[in-house]
This record gives C-alpha cells, sequence and structure tokens, in this order.
C-alpha cells in the first residue's frame, strides 16, 4: 500500500490502529483514525464507559529556563503567572490584531518547565509566532515530532489508568499534571480532556506510545474500553461545548465574541491585550451561540437566516448522540444570540428552524 | 443477512430497487450505509411527487457528512417510510427492510432494464462473487 501522498505522517500507533480496522483519513498532515466501530458506539462509550484516543499528532512545545514563565504569561491570555508547578490552564495565542493564532494548554511541569500543547495542524505557525515573542532566559524545544499522547477519558478512566500506573491520579485535581510511570514507560499525566468527561492525558516518548496504548486497552477491558476516533472526538467536544480552532475560532476571530473572554487575563501584559480589551469594552457586534436544530444536521459554512435574511454563520455542527439533538455553534449577531432566540440554519436551500440554547449542550452529571 | 441480496437491482450511486407490477421500492445499499456510518437524518420527497432518474431524491446524514439519494428510476411517490425518518438508525440496521426510502408508481419500466444486476453490483463494490450470499 504505497498509495498515500509521501508528505503524510504516521503516528507511532499507526498499526495498531490498522489492526484495530480503523478507517483513517488525511487530518492535519497525518494519517488518523475517523472510527473503528462507529461514532455513535464510540461516542457513547466514552461517556458510560471509558476511551482511548491516539492524540500524537498534537504538538508539544517545551520551554525551559528562569524566563520561560515570563514568556508564556506575554504569549498566552490566561493566567500563567499564577500557575503552580503541577497545575494547568488552558489559553489563548493571541496576535497584535487581538485575534485567535491558537488554542492551547499550558502546564507547569517543574519550577523552571513547561508544556504547551498545541493543535496539530497550527505547529508550524505557532512555532514562528513563539519564536517571534521569544524573551530572556528561556530555552524553547519543539518536540511534537517525537512526543505521543494517549488520552483515555470517561466515567472508568481513572480506576483503568491507576491500575497502570505508578502515579497518584486518584488525587490528581482537574487540570493537575504529574509524572509517573504508565505501562512501564516515563509518561507525563494530567488531569485534562476534550470530551466533557473525567479523563487523563498521557504523553510519553514515540517508543513507548505502543506499550501505553496496549497497557492501557488491555487494563479497560472489562470496564469496556474502546478506541476512540476523531469522529467521535468531535461529537463529544462540540455537546462539551469545546472550541474547534480552525472551526469555531481562527484568525479572523477574537476571543470575545468566541466566548472565550473567560482566558484573557486583561490585568496583565500580553500579545493583543489592548486590542482585546476594547472589544471587550464596546461589545461584542457578534457572539457565538449555541444552536438546536430542528430537522437537518448544520455544518460548519451552513448560513444562519432569520425571517429569510442571512444573519450568521455555522462554524461547527452536528447529531449529539448524547443529547439526541442536531446541535451547532454559530456566529450570530450580539442581539440575535439570546437563549430563546428563534433562528434559522439554511441546508440545502431551505431554512430550517433552530433555536438559541444554553451551552454546553452536555454537562456530565456530578 | 445478505449484503447484496439477490431479488433485487442496484444503481451504481448505491440504491436498490425492488420492482412489484408497477410500483417499485427503493433504499440505499449495505454497502452505502457501511460508507455513510451512522445515520442520523432522512430526507424524503413527499407522498404525489415526482421523481427523475439519476437526480437526487432526497438526503441521508449521517454523524459525519450529508449525502444524495438518487433515483435509480423515475416516478411518482406513492409512499414514503415515516418510520426511517423518525427512527434514522434503521437505514444502518436494516438497509433493506424497515430502512427503505420511498415507494414509486413507475414513469417508464423500461429503465429497470438499465440498472444493475446483484452480480454487476457485487463487481462495482468489489465484492467478489458468492460473497454476498447468506
Amino acid at each position: 500500500m504505497a498509495t498515500e501522498a509521501p508528505t503524510m505522517r504516521r503516528t507511532p500507533l499507526y498499526d495498531k490502529h490498522a489492526e484495530l480496522g480503523a478507517k483513517m483519513v488525511p487530518f492535519a498532515g497525518y494519517e488518523m483514525p475517523i472510527q473503528y466501530e462507529g461514532i455513535v458506539a464510540e461516542h457513547r462509550a466514552v461517556r458510560g464507559r471509558a476511551g482511548l484516543f491516539d492524540l500524537s499528532h498534537m504538538g508539544e512545545f517545551f520551554f525551559r529556563g528562569r524566563g520561560a514563565g515570563e514568556t508564556l504569561d506575554r504569549l498566552v491570555s490566561s493566567d500563567i503567572a499564577g500557575l503552580a508547578v503541577g497545575q494547568a490552564r488552558y489559553g489563548l495565542l493571541t496576535n497584535e490584531r487581538g485575534t485567535i493564532v491558537d488554542d492551547v494548554i499550558v502546564y507547569r511541569i517543574s519550577e523552571a518547565e513547561y508544556m504547551v500543547v498545541v493543535n496539530a495542524a497550527n505547529i508550524a505557525k505557532d512555532r514562528a509566532h513563539v519564536l517571534a515573542h521569544l524573551g530572556e532566559d528561556v530555552a524553547f524545544d519543539d518536540r511534537s515530532f517525537g512526543t505521543a499522547l494517549v488520552a483515555i477519558q470517561g466515567p472508568r478512566a481513572m480506576e483503568i489508568l491507576a491500575s497502570e500506573t505508578d502515579a497518584d491520579v486518584r488525587s490528581l485535581p482537574s487540570f493537575g499534571v504529574t509524572q509517573g510511570r504508565v505501562a512501564r514507560a516515563r509518561a507525563t499525566l494530567a488531569r485534562t480532556g476534550y470530551t466533557g468527561e473525567d479523563g487523563f492525558e498521557v504523553f510519553v516518548a514515540n517508543t513507548d506510545a505502543a506499550a501505553v496504548w496496549d497497557g492501557l486497552l488491555a487494563a479497560g477491558r472489562e470496564a469496556g474500553i474502546k478506541p476512540i476516533g476523531l469522529g467521535a472526538r468531535d461529537t463529544l467536544r462540540l455537546e462539551a461545548r469545546f472550541s474547534l480552532y480552525g472551526n469555531d475560532i481562527d484568525e479572523t476571530t477574537d476571543p470575545i465574541e468566541a466566548g472565550l473572554g473567560w482566558t484573557c487575563k486583561l490585568d496583565k501584559a500580553f500579545v493583543g491585550r489592548d486590542v482585546i480589551a476594547a472589544k471587550k469594552a464596546a461589545g461584542p457586534k457578534r457572539k457565538i451561540a449555541g444552536l438546536v436544530i430542528q430537522g437537518g444536521v448544520a455544518r460548519h459554512g451552513h448560513e444562519v437566516t432569520q425571517d429569510g435574511d442571512v444573519v450568521g454563520q455555522v462554524t461547527s455542527g452536528t447529531y449529539g448522540p448524547t443529547v439526541e439533538k442536531n446541535i451547532a455553534l454559530a456566529y450570530v449577531p450580539t442581539t440575535l444570540s439570546k437563549i430563546g432566540t428563534a433562528l434559522a440554519v439554511r441546508i440545502r436551500g431551505k431554512d430550517v428552524p433552530a433555536t438559541v440554547v444554553k451551552t454546553p449542550f452536555y454537562r456530565r452529571p456530578e | 443477512m445478505s449484503t447484496v441480496p439477490d431479488n433485487l437491482q442496484y444503481s451504481k450511486e448505491h440504491e436498490w430497487v425492488r420492482a412489484d407490477g408497477d410500483v417499485a421500492t427503493i433504499g440505499i445499499t449495505h454497502f452505502a450505509q457501511e460508507q455513510l456510518g451512522d445515520v442520523v437524518f432522512v430526507e424524503l420527497p413527499e407522498k404525489g411527487a415526482k421523481v427523475r432518474q439519476y437526480a437526487s431524491l432526497g438526503v441521508v446524514e449521517s454523524v459525519k457528512a450529508a449525502s444524495d439519494i438518487y433515483a435509480p428510476i423515475s416516478g411518482e411517490v406513492v409512499e414514503r417510510n415515516v418510520k426511517v425518518i423518525e427512527k434514522p438508525e434503521l437505514v444502518n440496521s436494516a438497509p433493506y427492510g424497515d430502512g427503505w426510502m420511498i415507494k414509486v408508481r413507475l414513469a417508464d419500466k423500461a429503465e429497470l432494464a438499465q440498472l444493475l444486476s446483484p452480480s454487476d453490483y457485487r463487481s462495482h463494490i468489489g465484492e467478489t462473487a458468492g460473497a454476498g450470499g447468506d
């Protein structure tokens, strides 16, 4: 099988996906599994039991040195200076125009070492952006291509991971990060994810990825763990209303209209801070709203209408297997973003009724 | 269940046809539903609508994407499957049974001769002869 474009990358788990019968698709320059058994079955496995994801395509940037925290505090919109060792935080890389370069998670691994996880499609762009803003006393190391990421997510994730690691994952708080061994491999473990469920992300060297993958699949067999493809990853994240870079946010959107104002610590200096503060003070002209569509599935790029006039655009849409509704995120004028507003989504030329609803569409039971 | 039943005719676009006198039942094949993945929405023409051979008669949406259903033959819709609109997953679980789409009164019976036989359809989807048997 030598039909793939020569530029396509494979994660160290490619053979595992093939063995499991995954359907592979090109994604961000990688051949990635979109589904194994089926998107709905995989989605339900994560909500009800546990799922295992290969996210080795994601990028890992390391910042080391006395100036690492300061550089990151200026690069990232959220409070990085306030991050304690063993803590992680979601934030945005923003540019001077106050729009979004990427959304990232910053992990403080030790006193003077941070890991930043970036979107696979943005690795090269983010690297350039980071290098252009690098401060004093900091060493930057892009280890994206040598680092594998296996995520285990779902209500049974903790007990499964606990049986395969010496790290105390039971007492690791949400957005906590620690070091340990998983399936005997040296790993960085964090209680983070992109599904709306409890779960962990396990970072290991590429050479250890297969052992971690096999170890967690075997450890989770009785609990009903399943391998999960990118298809279910998208339905899970959308129900939980997590933004997807390239769909909901990009360099034409600012954090305020994207509903990510909460990630911007405006009383500190960071790239684009003044523009974002001004946007917030003026109030955004448009806003991302959650929609439920009554018949038909909205997709990225579909127009949002009211009384036949185009008023906005869908950025993400799918059928939500847990909420059992057709859900979407869309940019609409702020005046039309109030919960309960009646709108429509133009699907194949027809204006299908839609209502603005509260998000997240799904919240995990306490 | 066979993935390409011997008692049906097929289109290259992966619809199946069961002609019974003047009326033909239309659905999408096992192969088609497998390619689509979990079907979550089905849009079908109303009773009385005219469908034209090779033109889109409706849409099936899976979690991943929307796909047109092409009319394998022309005619007037005499019934649409309300059950499949309410429970789109029937397309996956019973593509040749409860997952059927519409019944049409044939406009031109000669069009039936243009459809693929089960063995032609099997080679069209790359199945070896007999692989569709129970």
